[in-house]
């Protein structure tokens, strides 16, 4: 008797454990997801500029932090409803295969080369960068790239085919392909004392530098542009699109261009506006 | 060294200074994981039960299935969920993607093969104890998966907590379906792995050790209770 009272009031409690855990939250229902990238959200940018729009909106932003490549398939699956990457010409194919609408500039900051201290290569206060991964390669020194389809490596992919290197063909000697986010591949580059190429607001923003440095920088090859692109409703009907487009108008004028502007690490301007809303490129 | 001595010093300062963020973080990891394990309990109890009493053809190859599936990994698991839960889906209209929900049916994937596995193992072994007295009180199946389940009821415990273990440390499969998003779907080990990528070690590890102190709270709460319920039925 006594232990059927027992099991009842244990079945009970747990009953109740059970529906409290279960309850999922549904307040804060009104929202967008943003498909984007590492360099934005490590870098802290939407931990600036995104509590300024929601609390202008109502509306909150969910950010979906993942490789240029990664957001755009996710993007392509219907699985978000605003995309804001900088590949510019996967995000031109992107909108050319009917999934966005229209692609706008945002912003813009640029491309560095970091590498170790003592500097094997020679590369330092190199302009060209072509010129400094073509040293990197022909004196086989370490070099960590992301190969994750991101937009830093399309870049950097590019860049290597503007010197006419292929180091895909020394993949696993001095060619370290790490498969892996920005800030996981500066932590191989600072172990292995590798040369690498990063986005200059999560190179600013990193806490593992050691005794790496920027080696490269201000070559225009090396202007990295950030694009923002509503996804189809056409092809995704369950887009948020009214307050996907809402977060867009906001972002691209005078209020959204400020708060990107204002957000700043160590004294330092980590992303430029660039925004011109009525010419879609 | 230095940075080990960094993460004691930034995991207290976290835990001290009662960061309401990390709060909110600590809070969906356990309501997540916790989730996660009833509901692989509900199911993988009775399987495991059902398993450990019956012979049937093909028993066998269930049972090495499930224990193969206690390896499952979380990357994969999480990949199927999300290609199911994916708006291109089969499951895409239920708007699960990106949820706390999708973060739970994944570590219920992952949890229930540990809990049936050793649930069936646990209560063979009882059964093999208790199968005359259960003949001779003639009860039906259904009542002797009942009574093998709450003889074994301790020692289950330990299937859980097994289970438990593996939800609240894995990464993979939550930060696929979950997305990682500030204040919806980031966790301790999602944050843990953000911290690390953006070159914070030392509050990315102080945030590994308050992960490793929840996890021991948990099973030292469930050691003590369990000790006190047993005394209590034994008295």
């Amino acid at each position: 008797m006594m232990k059927a009272a027992i099991r009842t009031s244990m079945f009970r409690s747990v009953m109740a454990v059970a529906m409290t855990l279960c309850t999922v939250a549904l307040a804060g229902d009104r929202h967008i997801i943003v498909q984007s990238t590492t360099s934005t959200q490590n870098s802290g940018l939407y931990d600036h500029i995104l509590p300024i729009y929601e609390a202008a909106a109502g509306v909150q932003v969910r950010v979906v932090a993942v490789g240029t490549g990664q957001a755009i398939k996710n993007a392509r699956n219907c699985d978000g409803d605003v995309l804001l990457v900088h590949a510019k010409s996967a995000e031109e194919a992107f909108v050319g295969q009917g999934y966005g609408k229209q692609r706008f500039d945002v912003m813009y900051n640029d491309f560095v080369i970091v590498g170790p201290r003592d500097d094997p290569a020679g590369i330092r206060g190199l302009s060209e960068a072509t010129e400094a991964l073509k040293a990197i390669a022909s004196l086989s020194l370490p070099f960590a790239s992301r190969a994750d389809d991101s937009g830093t490596h399309q870049k950097e992919m590019q860049l290597w085919r503007d010197g006419g290197v292929d180091p895909i063909a020394d993949s696993g000697t001095w060619y370290r392909e790490t498969g892996s986010g920005m800030g996981a591949t500066l932590n191989i580059a600072v172990a292995m004392n590798a040369y690498a190429m990063t986005d200059r607001a999560t190179w600013i923003s990193f806490g593992n530098k050691a005794e790496h440095s920027v080696l490269v920088e201000g070559d225009p090859d090396l202007f990295n542009q950030y694009g923002v692109i509503l996804v189809s409703s056409e092809k995704c009907p369950n887009t948020r699109a009214e307050a996907g487009q809402h977060f867009i108008n906001w972002l691209l004028g005078p209020d959204g261009q400020e708060a990107i502007a204002a957000y700043s690490l160590d004294g330092m301007q980590l992303f430029f506006p660039n925004a011109r809303p009525n010419d879609p490129s | 060294m230095q940075d080990f001595a960094a993460s004691f010093a930034e995991a207290f300062q976290l835990v001290f200074g009662l960061n309401s963020g990390l709060l909110e973080v600590v809070w969906l990891s356990l309501r997540v994981s916790l989730t996660a394990v009833a509901v692989a309990a509900v199911i993988g109890l009775p399987l495991g039960a059902f398993l450990a009493v019956s012979r049937f053809p093909g028993r066998a190859v269930i049972i090495v299935t499930l224990t193969a599936m206690m390896g499952l990994p979380p990357v994969v698991v999480g990949l199927v969920v999300y290609l199911m839960l994916s708006s291109a889906g089969a499951l895409g209209p239920l708007q699960l993607l990106y949820t706390p929900t999708a973060m739970i049916i994944a570590q219920s994937i992952l949890v229930l093969p540990i809990i049936a596995s050793l649930a069936r193992q646990t209560l063979e072994d009882l059964h093999v104890e208790y199968r005359d007295q259960l003949m001779l009180f003639g009860l039906g199946s259904l009542a002797r998966l009942r009574t093998l389940l709450w003889e074994g009821r301790y020692s289950l415990l330990t299937a859980l907590l097994a289970g438990f273990g593996r939800a609240i440390a894995e990464v993979g499969a939550v930060i696929i379906v979950g997305g990682n998003i500030n204040h919806v779907t980031r966790v301790m080990t999602t944050t843990i792995a953000l911290e690390t990528s953006k070159g914070n070690l030392a509050l990315a590890l102080g945030l590994g050790i308050i992960l490793v102190a929840i996890a021991f709270a948990v099973n030292a709460l469930v050691f003590v209770s369990r000790a006190a319920a047993e005394r209590y039925a034994h008295a």
